[in-house]
């Protein structure tokens, strides 16, 4: 990028700054996100549809914690990310695209690292027990956009986030 | 739209706007770096911004305002005068350039009649929204960090739980996302100062206590004549905006109108998936995926934007966007903008091209006549429709939206008809609004599972606990 151009796009009103999320299969990883300064989400448990897990792993420390939603420890921690974290990452991956992530965790990406067990490979973790209530409490932030009222008054602001992606 | 218009448009580039952008760029880049130490550099530019409008009534009130800017010490009401400023000269940009398209299509503009708004009571969610967007500017984009954007959470659930400010809440949301995607902003080798200064700037405008009349003076009868669909997406919000050909009832000179419904989502669902989100509007989805034209009864009706009331709407006989377009664009009565959204990101304008090349080089998709060409919007092309930049590029007609940005007219392409592999193709942006028609789309859909359903799921177990 010349400078000449950098200055054009400095005085763009409309970017695609971030990139949209792309779709993945929801059902055993409804909600991943980056924010908080940690990779963090909720894994549907297996067994029992009641049940989630909560994961997360900050990205300064490197430390993870897996737990219920009613703060029981995941019994699948044994010295090492289980299989919840895997699938976050995994998932995260898929939404977000290996470099945002890696970016996200700090971690520097060479050759080779496409997935999200990959990521996990390449970091020294830790364990270290967090309380899940604030990813859970943002996970139901998250599904309660889905009990909005529609909007039928133009939101002009809008205007400035064109729908995109038609890539095919 | 002809070549020679295109050309009268090109050329008359309107005096001044050179000399306003380099004073919001000013701004923009003040804002870059944050109002906690401002600079020489910055505090040139906020001079310079004072400057601008020391022909209009507010020249003491921002002069003042940048003073204390400068001085390091300033109230919201202070970053009010400044957010006004920046936005009284992109609204006489934003006229200007509207004026030359107008002039160079021979497009009849009605006046701005409807109120502009009155102040308002306070609203705690307001408050908290000029506290973050405060604190916003002291730090600049330079110096966010998760805290700050922690920190948007509250005024964005404060805002989404008030209908009225509901775009106040839908701004921040994507503001603060797209932050947070960026950072470490420190870390970036460009900041995008114009659009995070256009968002700011806004965002501090709606956080006012000032309403714009929610119920409009106007309510109108007649035959809607859709021309095309333009989609609007961010993580939390998917917004549909129908732009038409209005035929009053009562024999009424026809209107160029806009109506839109918006619904909230989340990052996850995308693509076709947002149709099924906004299914409470079955006969305006009906009328776009059948490309039917729309009997409306009273829908209330503020400048060009009609509000959509479904139950208020019927469906009837078939019409072909570009023969409306062919038939009724150019007579139809345009509207203005409302004065405070007024912005060359607003302009949207409807227009019909035909008989052009296409061309693809390192500088993106052009449309062409033999000697003027038009750069074509390929970013503004949804996932949630039937358009690639593919079957634009083998197109001859397209209905589109004209839009500035970064200085130069382009075209936002809704509809087109192509050759494709020697046959007749034509595709619209709301051709899926009832579900993709595309098999190998819909394929990869099926695919990927219904993420509207399983989240409603999750949310029926889980939210009311």
């Amino acid at each position: 990028m010349t400078d000449a151009d950098g200055s054009a796009w400095r005085r763009r009103s409309v970017l695609a700054v971030a990139p949209p999320a792309r779709p993945r299969k929801l059902a055993k990883v409804p909600f991943v996100e980056l924010a908080d300064g940690r990779l963090q989400g909720v894994v549907s448990s297996g067994s029992d549809v009641e049940r989630v897990y909560v994961s997360s792993l900050t990205a300064s420390t490197h430390a993870y914690h897996c737990s219920t939603n009613n703060n029981r420890p995941c019994g699948g921690l044994r010295g090492a990310p289980c299989k919840h974290l895997e699938a976050l990452a995994e998932e995260a991956v898929l939404q977000y695209g290996v470099d945002r992530v890696a970016r996200y965790l700090r971690v520097d990406v060479a050759d080779g690292v496409r997935s999200g067990s990959d990521l996990l490979a390449r970091m020294d973790t830790r364990h270290e027990p967090t309380s899940a209530a604030v990813v859970f409490s943002r996970f139901l932030r998250h599904l309660a956009y889905l009990e909005l009222p529609d909007s039928t008054t133009a939101l002009p602001e809008l205007h400035w986030f064109p729908a995109t992606g038609a890539v095919r | 739209m002809l070549s020679t218009q295109v050309a009268q448009l090109r050329q008359g580039v309107p005096a001044g706007l050179a000399d306003a952008d380099a004073v919001v760029a000013g701004f923009d880049d003040a804002l870059v770096g944050g109002f906690a130490r401002v600079g020489d550099e910055a505090a040139t530019a906020l001079a310079a911004l004072a400057d601008a409008v020391a022909g209009t009534p507010l020249r003491d009130r921002v002069a003042e305002a940048v003073g204390k800017v400068t001085a390091g010490s300033f109230s919201q009401e202070d970053l009010a005068a400044l957010a006004g400023a920046r936005l009284a000269l992109l609204g006489a940009a934003h006229d200007a350039l509207l004026g030359q398209f107008d002039a160079a299509l021979g497009r009849e503009r009605a006046s701005w009649t409807a109120p502009v708004g009155v102040p308002a009571e306070g609203s705690a969610a307001r408050g908290a929204a000029r506290a973050w967007l405060h604190e916003t500017a002291v730090a600049g984009w330079r110096g966010v960090d998760h805290e700050l954007l922690s920190a948007a959470g509250a005024p964005v659930e404060a805002a989404l739980a008030e209908p009225a400010l509901r775009r106040l809440a839908v701004l921040l949301d994507g503001l603060a996302a797209e932050l947070q995607a960026s950072l470490p902003v420190a870390m970036m080798s460009q900041v995008p100062a114009r659009r995070w200064a256009d968002l700011w700037s806004r965002a501090v405008l709606l956080a006012q206590n000032w309403s714009v009349p929610g119920d409009e003076s106007e309510t109108i009868t007649g035959r809607l004549l859709p021309l095309g669909v333009d989609l609007h997406e961010h993580g939390t919000t998917v917004q549909v905006q129908v732009h038409g050909v209005l035929e009053p009832a009562d024999g009424q000179p026809a209107r160029l109108v806009r109506t839109a419904v918006a619904a909230a989502k989340v990052e996850t669902i995308t693509g076709p998936a947002v149709w099924r989100l906004l299914q409470a509007h079955p006969n305006l989805l009906a009328a776009l995926a059948q490309r039917r034209v729309l009997t409306v009864t009273d829908l209330p009706l503020h400048g060009g934007d009609l509000r959509w009331l479904d139950a208020q709407a019927r469906a009837g006989e078939q019409a072909d966007p570009f023969a409306t377009a062919r038939l009724l664009l150019a007579p139809a009565i345009a509207a203005a903008t409302a004065p405070l959204d007024r912005h060359p990101t607003a302009i949207a304008e409807p227009v019909l091209l035909e008989g052009y090349t296409t061309r693809q080089d390192d500088d993106g998709l052009t449309v062409e006549w033999d000697d003027q060409q038009l750069p074509v919007a390929v970013d503004r092309l949804p996932a949630a429709g039937p358009l690639t930049p593919a079957l634009v590029a083998a197109s001859s007609c397209c209905l589109g939206l004209l839009r500035w940005d970064g200085g130069r007219w382009l075209v936002q392409p809704l509809a087109v008809r192509a050759t494709v592999k020697r046959k007749p193709v034509e595709a619209h942006n709301g051709d899926w609004a009832e579900g993709v028609t595309d098999p190998k789309v819909a394929k990869v859909e099926a695919k990927a599972g219904d993420a509207v359903a399983v989240l409603r799921e999750r949310a029926g177990r889980l939210l009311r606990r």
